[in-house]
C-alpha cells in the first residue's frame, strides 16, 4: 500500500487475479445470497425474542397471559433463532465462501446447497414454532422437538458434504489455516449434534450421562463450529484486507491443533460440583485452562498482524468488526478459562455471569466476525459497494456499545448475585434471604434490556443496509469502496 | 500444511478422543447404576429395606411434561451441591449432595444451569403444600413478594361460583390485588394440578450408601 493513494481493500493488481477470483465469488453468489438471506431475517426475529424475553426478566408481568411467549420458551426461541438460523446461515454463506476463495477452483452443484439450504430453514423454522407451541424438549441447546433432527441433520449433511467436495476440487497447492479450521468445524458440528439428539432424546441414556453428554455438544458446538469458523473467517480476511501475511505461520498451527485437543473436553466445567464424577469435573477444568494456549497463539498472531494498522482497520468497515471479534475471543476465552476453576466457579456457576459470557463469546466474538465478513463479501456478489457509511457507522457503535454494555452490567450483576447467594456470616447462616438476591440483580437486568435496545437499532440498521444494497439498482462502482473514514493524503 | 491425511486423521481423533474419555467412559461406569437401599450389608441391598430413588408415576410424569414444555430448568436448577461448596445446604435446599444414583430413573435429567430462582432438587420435601404451589404459580409474588417468576394465569381458570364454591379451587387471600372479582374462583386447569404433583414429588429425603446425610 503505498501511502499517497490512500487505503483500499483491492489488494490484488494482478487483473487476471482478480478475475479469476471473481468468478469463484459468482459461483456461489445465489446460495450465498440466500444464506445471508436467511441469516438476516433470523438475526431480526432472533431479536425480538431476545427483548421480549429480557424485559420480561425484570417485569415478569409483560405479556405474561401469552403461554407461547412464556420466558422459558421465549428464551429458548430466542436461542435458537440465534445459532440454528443466525450463526449456521452465516456459516454456510461465509464458511464455504472462504473455502471456495481458498481452494481457488470455481464450485459446482450450487443447486444441490440451495435445496440443503431451504430444507435447513425450514427446519429451524418448524423447530422453533414447536418450541413455542408446547413441544420444547428443555435440553439446553437442543430444544427444538426431536421430530426436526433429521431434516436439519440431513440437510446439514449435504452441506457438509458440498464443503469437502470443494476441498477436494481445489486448485491450490497450499493449504491455508482457515481452510483447516473450516474443514475440521463441517466434519465436528454433524457428529456433535446426531451423537447428543441420539444420547439425549431418541435412545436417552442413563441418568447424568445425559447432561454430560448435553455440556460436551453444547459447548463444543461454540468450541468446534462457531469458533473455527469465525477463526477461519478472520484469518482469511485480516491478511485479505491488510494486503500483508500473517505473523506466523507456525504459530497457526499450533493453534490450531490445540484447540483441536483442548476444547472438546472442556464442556464439563458447566457441571462443577454437580453430581457427576469429580474427575470429570478436574478435567474440564484442565481443558478449560489449557484453552489458554490457543487462545494466546492466535492473540498473538492475529493482533501481531494488525499492529500498525489501526489507521486501515479504522476506514475498513470489514476490519473494524473482525478485528472488535478478534480482540473479544482473546478476552472472552481468558474469562472462560479463569471461570473454569473452581474458587471461581462456586461464584459465578448458576449466575448471570454465565449469561453475559456466553454473550460474550457468541456476539462480541463470532457475530462481529461474521459482520465483518458479509460487509466483506456482499460488494464481491453484488458487484456493488455499499450504500451508506454512516448506516455501517451506526451498525458498528449501537453492536459495539450495546454488547459491552451488556456484558460489563450482567457480569457485575453476576458477580454480586454469586457472592451474595454464598456469603455466610460468622456462625454459617446465610447473610442474604433468596428474594434479597433476586431483588439486587434488577438493575443489572434492566441494564441489560438497555443494551438489547441499542442491538435491536444495530441490527435494524444492518439489516435495512443488507436489503437496500440487495434491492437497490447499481450505485457508484466506479467511485470505489465504501470506508468509515476519509482517505487523507 | 501438506500432510493432509494427517489433517483428518487429526480432525477425526481429537472429537473421537473426547468422546471415548468423557461419553463413553461415563456411560460404562454409570450407565447401569441401579436403585439400592441406603446401607448396605457386606456389599449387598440389605433385604425388606426400601430402595432408592424411587420411580416418578402418573400424574407426576405428566407434571414433569409440563415443566419441560414450559422450560422451568432455564431458572431452576434440580443438584445440591456439597456442603462448603456455595451455599445450597445452608439455604435448605437440601440436606446432602445429589449424586449420580439420584437421577437413574430420569427419563431426562434436569440439572439446570441457572438459579435466578432456587434449587428444586428437594422442593416436595422443604415446600409440601399443595396450596402454597397452586397460589405460587397462580401469581408468584402472593407468596413470594418481589420474586420476578412469571405468573402462570393460563394454566388456571377463573371461573363464575356457580352454586357452591369448586372444591379444588385456590385459596387467594382476601384483599389480595391478584384475587379474582367478587363472585369468582380460581381453578387449577390439569395442567396445573400435574405440575404441582411434580413438584411435591421431587424429594432427596433418603440416603445412598455413598452420599449420607450432612452432619455438622
Amino acid at each position: 500500500m503505498s501511502a499517497d493513494t490512500g487505503f483500499t481493500p483491492y489488494k490484488s493488481e494482478d487483473l487476471s487475479e482478480r478475475v479469476k477470483l471473481s468468478e469463484i465469488d459468482h459461483s456461489i453468489r445465489t446460495s450465498g445470497l440466500f444464506f445471508l438471506v436467511s441469516a438476516v431475517v433470523w438475526l431480526l426475529i432472533g431479536t425480538v425474542f431476545a427483548i421480549i424475553s429480557s424485559y420480561k426478566m425484570h417485569t415478569p408481568e409483560f405479556l405474561a397471559q401469552y403461554e407461547f411467549l412464556t420466558f422459558g420458551r421465549a428464551r429458548s426461541a430466542h436461542l435458537n433463532a440465534m445459532i440454528f438460523g443466525w450463526a449456521n446461515n452465516a456459516i454456510f454463506c461465509l464458511g464455504l465462501w472462504v473455502m471456495a476463495r481458498l481452494c481457488r477452483n470455481r464450485v459446482r452443484h450450487g443447486g444441490l446447497l440451495l435445496i440443503a439450504g431451504a430444507f435447513w430453514n425450514l427446519g429451524v423454522s418448524i423447530g422453533i414454532f414447536g418450541i413455542l407451541t408446547g413441544k420444547m424438549t428443555s435440553v439446553e441447546w437442543l430444544e427444538m422437538p426431536t421430530e426436526v433432527a433429521p431434516v436439519l441433520a440431513f440437510s446439514y449433511v449435504l452441506i457438509g458434504i458440498w464443503g469437502i467436495m470443494a476441498f477436494a476440487d481445489r486448485k491450490s497447492e497450499h493449504v491455508y489455516v482457515s481452510q483447516w479450521y473450516i474443514l475440521a468445524a463441517l466434519f465436528w458440528f454433524p457428529w456433535l449434534y446426531i451423537i447428543a439428539e441420539v444420547m439425549i432424546l431418541m435412545v436417552p441414556a442413563r441418568g447424568v450421562v445425559q447432561p454430560i453428554t448435553n455440556w460436551w455438544f453444547a459447548h463444543n458446538v461454540l468450541g468446534l463450529w462457531l469458533t473455527p469458523v469465525a477463526l477461519g473467517v478472520a484469518y482469511y480476511l485480516i491478511p485479505k484486507v491488510l494486503g500483508k501475511p500473517i505473523y506466523s505461520y507456525y504459530l497457526s498451527v499450533i493453534g490450531f491443533w490445540t484447540l483441536a485437543l483442548f476444547y472438546n473436553w472442556a464442556g464439563i466445567h458447566h457441571l462443577i460440583g454437580g453430581p457427576i464424577p469429580v474427575w470429570l469435573q478436574t478435567a474440564g477444568i484442565v481443558a478449560s485452562v489449557m484453552m489458554t494456549i490457543p487462545v494466546v497463539v492466535v492473540a498473538i498472531n492475529q493482533h501481531m498482524t494488525v499492529v500498525g494498522e489501526h489507521d486501515a482497520v479504522w476506514k475498513s468497515p470489514t476490519l473494524r468488526f473482525v478485528v472488535f471479534g478478534a480482540i473479544s475471543y482473546t478476552l472472552v476465552s481468558l474469562i472462560g478459562s479463569a471461570m473454569a476453576l473452581r474458587v471461581v466457579n462456586e461464584v459465578t456457576h448458576f449466575t448471570h455471569f454465565t449469561v453475559a459470557h456466553a454473550h460474550h463469546g457468541v456476539y462480541a466474538f463470532f457475530t462481529m466476525i461474521m459482520f465483518g465478513g458479509i460487509y466483506f463479501v456482499m460488494p464481491r456478489f453484488m458487484k456493488r459497494e455499499w450504500p451508506s457509511a454512516t448506516l455501517i457507522r451506526i451498525h458498528f457503535w449501537a453492536c459495539a456499545l450495546g454488547i459491552t454494555l451488556y456484558v460489563v452490567g450482567l457480569s457485575i450483576g453476576g458477580i454480586i448475585q454469586g457472592l451474595e447467594l454464598n456469603k455466610l456470616d460468622d456462625e454459617g447462616s446465610i447473610v442474604y434471604p433468596f428474594l434479597q438476591v433476586m431483588a439486587n440483580t434488577l438493575p443489572w437486568l434492566a441494564s441489560r434490556t438497555v443494551s438489547g435496545i441499542l442491538l435491536t437499532i444495530g441490527h435494524f440498521a444492518f439489516a435495512i443496509h443488507f436489503f437496500w444494497m440487495l434491492f437497490a439498482p447499481a450505485n457508484k462502482t466506479s467511485e470505489g469502496p465504501t470506508l468509515l473514514a476519509p482517505n487523507n493524503s | 500444511m501438506k500432510n493432509l491425511p494427517l489433517l483428518f486423521l487429526g480432525i477425526f481423533f481429537t472429537l473421537a478422543f473426547s468422546w471415548v474419555g468423557l461419553i463413553l467412559s461415563s456411560h460404562l461406569n454409570l450407565g447401569n447404576l441401579q436403585p439400592s437401599t441406603s446401607e448396605l450389608e457386606d456389599g449387598k441391598l440389605i433385604e425388606g429395606e426400601p430402595v432408592y430413588p424411587i420411580k416418578l408415576g402418573g400424574i407426576a410424569q405428566t407434571g414433569k411434561d409440563v415443566y419441560i414444555d414450559q422450560g422451568c430448568m432455564y431458572c431452576h436448577s434440580q443438584q445440591i451441591r456439597a456442603q462448603g461448596f456455595g451455599s445450597d445446604y445452608e439455604r435448605g435446599w437440601g440436606n446432602r449432595q445429589t449424586v449420580a444414583r439420584d437421577y437413574i430413573f430420569q427419563d431426562r435429567v434436569l440439572l439446570g444451569t441457572m438459579r435466578t430462582g432456587p434449587d428444586l432438587a428437594n422442593v416436595g420435601s422443604r415446600l409440601p403444600s399443595r396450596e402454597w404451589h397452586m397460589q405460587h404459580l397462580y401469581q408468584p409474588r402472593i407468596t413470594s413478594p418481589g420474586s420476578i417468576m412469571p405468573p402462570y394465569t393460563y394454566l388456571f381458570d377463573v371461573q363464575k361460583v356457580e352454586g357452591r364454591p369448586s372444591e379444588d379451587a385456590i385459596m387467594i387471600p382476601e384483599g389480595s390485588p391478584y384475587a379474582p372479582p367478587a363472585g369468582y374462583e380460581v381453578v387449577p386447569t390439569d395442567r396445573a394440578e400435574a405440575l404441582v404433583a411434580y413438584l411435591l414429588s421431587l424429594k432427596v429425603d433418603y440416603e445412598l450408601p455413598e452420599m449420607g446425610f450432612t452432619e455438622l
